[in-house]
């Protein structure tokens, strides 16, 4: 080893704990960058080849009843690789020891022959007996949830009938890698099921006959894919197609979606700030050691080192610091990575799962980090490459001070020269006194940024929860029913309100904008279900017309008055006073129902055009409302609806759930303080987690700047505070100037978080916009108290370390060394 | 005002024993100018450091004023350095950050008795220079500014460290006038440390240091004065 190495380690021995603290916060960078990219790639990888293994199609359409022949013209439909019919209905559950009713989707699997898309992965067990109605093949996290084997037994309300089904198949589909029954936040695998029955028998329960009323899609590689659904929604029309929509409207697809769009975002923001942090720490340290050391550096140059040996002597020293934050970062982000491809693994319904570790991130990583490094070095290296020996061996010129300008109004009369010395050397130092605040404020406010979204998911809890949708919960028909149904429902037991809506799919067309969603029509004056406009305030539903969230009215540019164009999607089947023998009042089946009686609504031209009424607040999914008697006109239907929210005597909830259980007419069912309560708990959780991950890493921030600003400016001080000593000053009046100065830069930097802080949440808010949910933006006192809370232990604690090297100042050796 | 007796002062390096205050008996008078001579590693300073509350004995006692140095705590140290002692050192040791009034306010801040910071600055030639910084001054301005710190707190004593090591002989005089009139107008105890010989006559009594021990003792009849020093 060269002399110069030996140095080189000595070096580092002496510096470990400032080498170290820039380190961490290297490493910082390089595992949030690892972690984010791998758990990216991971689950993006594992969703492609899930999806690639078991055929995921393309493109899904639903219909009322569409003859089996329908299929082949749809294979004719240019573009079309493959294309799979099924029967799928929502169902309710009874399932042994549980209260509450479950929704199932109860979806047919081929009798004779393989599935052609959508695939399921059979964990264990096989598929039903074709023709049998008691088998079922189920979902492996509903399994899970209940404890469900192989032969387990559990009801189900298949078209009006309560039916024992035995398990007999335990599986998992690429449809339902995010399962979310209706009405709910996040999965709840108790309350929500997939049941892959024999098509045969579905047939047969649902008097489908030689029919489908699901169709999914394989495109060709070329195909367009807009053009395949304008033809299948033609197609389908007439046998009551509700309008076909593509992989990235399918609901667990587009929820895989928003979480891979946040890593995303996570790569791109968080490790940049932790490697520019790192570049600036070792820009300051490394000047701060050449500066030191310029004796030192003229000494080589004059025994006849090259001014390019003595740089690269410096430049290794950045090199190792680079080294050990990558070494660390990629170990910890390797770690981390696996834990949260892992975790999305739990939430993400996978039957396996790839773990993306390509070189090649750890390869961009650690250039990046490198590269970084080695910017940071730039200032101090040139330094040392440039400085003549002559000069380097002579002293440095003392620091030039000056008055400030705001000295002529006599500020710092009232101030003792300690805390003059301290102002003073900030403002002769701006750009680094600058950039520690920012420094600091970025530790501060990647905190804000973090732990806003609690905030915010509060805000929206009770907005959602409390302000808007109030009911209990919502009985969902497996068919419109007349509005008399009302009254039925409210006579069921430990009902103390209940509210009729419509729902309608739609397509909205405004320009060449257009959007596939659904118009909920609510009564006037509903108080279970409320519509709340942009201030989160209840608004009245008009007469006329429609309400449109926000993110409606951007998607379409829309404001109010505008006129859309409403094209109905949803021909329903009306069940009752439509010339049929049945009491319309009645929810369990009238025995002389026959399928045959059931009517479309007249369709007269499928497309209205409907003024906007005004731009409303939500924050789940694409919100349209309207009043329900105009809906219904709309729709030229006698006033039906789809479904009721209720509001229950918590008294009764047994009894009622027990009715509800038989009844037939209810298909699904949204429990919203189920809903709620899974969503507490699984945010719980992840809070926790998330917190505790952006503590630690705001703490390496703010520590890493404080520590090191603060022991390079003892190092720049050493004499002062030893003269000061010397003059009879205590140990803590001299560790008053350096934690004065330090307070004031934390001082600084706090209000500067805050602002930082509110811009990247703002970000974040809009970064998290979609069609599935936008978040409130919301940052609660709290939220800045806690962030500034840490920011300063962190700085408190490193100060105070640097206040023991203060404490163990050798006065005399200070002063006898020439600076 | 000081009685030193049987003073020694080992400093541990590694294997090494240094002794670099090997038994040392002094006592100095109120008043009196002393300087303090002899090679480098003799042990003046650390005799003036110890003396000084900058360091400790390892053995005997040095006494102020009746007080025993050598057993104060740390805090007493302090306490004894801001109320009773004024230093001047080579290299200034001014705060870069602090003009020279600034710089003088710094001790004025914290004694119980101080002169006016202009006024100090005044009695070391500096009256028109008070709002310089450190890096303005030269060497002998920024040493004079030091002087006026060490005095304008009205120290017993004053001790200063090779004060013309680092100047040139002209300045140094300057420096060693500033002295002589503090310790003649204000009565100041000064202890001045050289290697420099010329120095010597400007004292009241020189004290030749070697190997860690006062080895003579000389009483200068007739002083010098600081203008009539040459080297």
């Amino acid at each position: 080893m060269s002399t110069l190495d030996k140095k080189l380690l000595r070096d580092v021995a002496r510096l470990w704990a400032q080498a170290l603290a820039i380190a961490l916060v290297l490493a910082s960078g390089v595992t949030t960058l690892i972690l984010a990219v791998g758990a990216y790639r991971s689950l993006e990888e594992t969703r492609s080849a899930y999806y690639e293994r078991y055929r995921f199609a393309d493109i899904f359409a639903s219909a009322k009843r569409a003859p089996q022949f329908v299929e082949r013209q749809i294979l004719e439909i240019p573009g079309v690789a493959a294309a799979e019919t099924r029967i799928s209905e929502f169902a309710l559950l009874d399932i042994d020891g549980m209260v509450q009713p479950a929704t199932g989707v109860a979806v047919s699997v081929p009798d004779h022959r393989d599935q052609r898309l959508n695939r399921i992965y059979m964990r264990e067990g096989r598929l039903p007996e074709p023709g049998r109605i008691d088998e079922v093949v189920v979902n492996e996290a509903f399994a899970k949830a209940h404890k469900f084997e192989l032969g387990s037994e559990f009801h189900a309300i298949l078209n009006g009938y309560k039916r024992p089904l035995r398990i007999v198949g335990i599986a998992l589909s690429p449809e339902f890698i995010y399962a979310l029954g209706p009405g709910d936040l996040i999965p709840d695998d108790r309350r929500f099921g997939v049941l892959w029955m024999s098509e045969k028998a579905l047939e047969a329960v649902y008097d489908l006959e030689g029919a489908f009323n699901y169709v999914s899609v394989k495109l060709l590689r070329n195909a367009i894919e807009a053009d395949v659904i304008d033809q299948l929604d033609t197609l389908l029309k007439r046998y009551g197609g509700t309008g076909a929509f593509a992989r990235k409207d399918q609901q667990s697809h587009a929820f895989i979606d928003a979480e891979l769009k946040q890593l995303k975002a996570m790569a791109q923001v968080i490790p940049p700030i932790f490697l520019l942090v790192s570049a600036f720490l070792i820009n300051i340290t490394l000047s701060r050691l050449i500066a030191l050391e310029r004796e030192q550096i003229g000494l080589l140059k004059a025994l006849g080192y090259t001014g390019l040996a003595v740089s690269w002597h410096y430049m290794k020293l950045v090199l190792i610091i680079a080294i050990v934050g990558i070494a660390i970062g990629a170990v910890a982000g390797t770690w981390l990575g696996q834990g949260l491809t892992r975790l999305y693994g739990d939430f993400f319904h996978f039957p396996f799962l790839i773990f993306q570790r390509g070189v090649d991130i750890y390869v961009i990583a650690a250039s990046i980090s490198l590269a970084t490094a080695a910017a940071g070095g730039v200032r101090g290296i040139y330094a040392a490459l440039t400085l003549p020996p002559a000069v380097a061996m002579s002293p440095p010129v003392p620091t030039h001070y000056a008055h400030l300008a705001v000295e002529k109004f006599h500020i710092f009369r009232h101030f003792s020269q300690l805390t003059v010395m301290a102002v003073r050397h900030i403002v002769r130092w701006p750009i680094r006194a600058g950039l520690t605040v920012l420094g600091i404020a970025m530790s501060g406010s990647l905190l804000i940024t973090a732990l806003f979204s609690i905030d915010s998911i509060d805000y929206m809890i009770d907005v959602v929860f409390f302000q808007a949708d109030r009911q209990d919960a919502t009985v969902n028909f497996s068919d419109v029913r007349p509005a008399e149904v009302l009254q039925s429902v409210e006579h069921l037991p430990g009902v103390l309100a209940a509210e009729p809506y419509r729902s309608v799919s739609v397509r909205l067309h405004h320009g060449h904008r257009q959007r596939k969603l659904a118009i909920t029509g609510k009564m006037p004056g509903a108080d279970l279900s409320r519509v709340l406009g942009r201030n989160d305030v209840p608004v009245a539903l008009p007469e006329s017309g429609l309400l449109v969230s926000e993110r409606v009215a951007k998607l379409l540019n829309l404001k109010r008055g505008d006129t859309v164009d409403v094209e109905i999607l949803d021909a329903s089947r009306v069940r009752g006073p439509l010339g049929l023998k049945v009491d319309p009042t009645r929810l369990t089946p009238d025995p002389d129902v026959k399928p045959e009686d059931f009517k479309a609504s007249p369709v007269r031209g499928n497309t209205r055009r409907v003024q906007i009424a005004g731009i409303i607040q939500s924050y789940l999914g694409l919100a349209v409302f309207m009043d329900l008697r105009a809906l219904n006109e709309l729709l030229d239907e006698s006033p039906v609806v789809s479904g009721v929210h209720i509001a229950i005597d918590t008294n009764r909830t047994d009894a009622l759930y027990r009715k509800i259980k038989e009844l037939p007419a209810v298909s699904a069912i949204a429990l919203q303080g189920e809903a709620l309560r899974k969503f507490r708990e699984t945010l719980a959780t992840n809070i926790y987690i998330m917190t505790a991950v952006y503590v630690v890493l705001s703490v390496i921030i703010a520590f890493g700047v404080v520590y090191n600003s603060a022991r390079i400016q003892l190092s720049e001080r050493a004499r002062e505070f030893a003269s000061l000593r010397v003059l009879g000053f205590s140990k803590a009046e001299v560790s008053h100037v350096l934690l004065l100065e330090l307070a004031l830069l934390v001082a600084a930097a706090v209000p500067l978080a805050w602002i930082i802080g509110y811009g990247f949440a703002w970000a974040t808010v809009q970064g998290f916009e979609s069609d599935l949910y936008s978040i409130p933006f919301v940052i609660k006192a709290n939220t800045y108290a806690f962030s500034t809370l840490v920011v300063l232990a962190a700085a408190g604690a490193s100060a105070l370390l640097v206040r023991r090297r203060i404490d163990r100042l050798n006065m005399i050796e200070a002063l006898k060394t020439r600076e | 005002m000081f009685a030193v007796e049987g003073l020694i002062k080992i400093y541990h390096t590694g294997e090494l024993e240094i002794h670099a205050l090997a038994g040392v008996d002094l006592a100095l008078y109120e008043s009196e100018l002393a300087v303090l001579l002899g090679p480098s590693g003799s042990g003046k300073s650390t005799l003036l450091n110890i003396l000084g509350g900058l360091d400790t004995a390892t053995a005997g006692s040095a006494h102020f004023r009746g007080s025993e140095i050598t057993a104060m705590s740390e805090r007493e140290l302090t306490r004894y350095r801001r109320d009773h002692v004024g230093f001047v050192f080579q290299f200034y040791n001014l705060i870069p950050s602090l003009s020279a009034r600034e710089n003088v306010s710094l001790v004025t801040e914290i004694s119980p008795n101080p002169m006016k910071p202009d006024e100090a600055l005044g009695l070391v030639g500096l009256g028109h220079r008070l709002d310089h910084f450190p890096a303005q001054l030269s060497g002998g301005e920024q040493q004079r500014v030091a002087i006026a710190r060490a005095i304008a707190k009205r120290p017993e004593v004053l001790l200063c460290d090779e004060p013309t090591g680092a100047l040139d002989s002209k300045t140094g005089v300057q420096v060693l006038e500033a002295l002589t009139s503090v310790n003649e107008e204000l009565g100041t105890t000064t202890a001045v440390i050289t290697h420099n010989v010329a120095i010597a006559d400007i004292a009241h009594r020189v004290f030749y240091f070697g190997d860690g021990k006062i080895v003579r003792t000389k009483i200068n009849k007739r002083r010098v004065a600081p203008s009539k020093v040459q080297w």
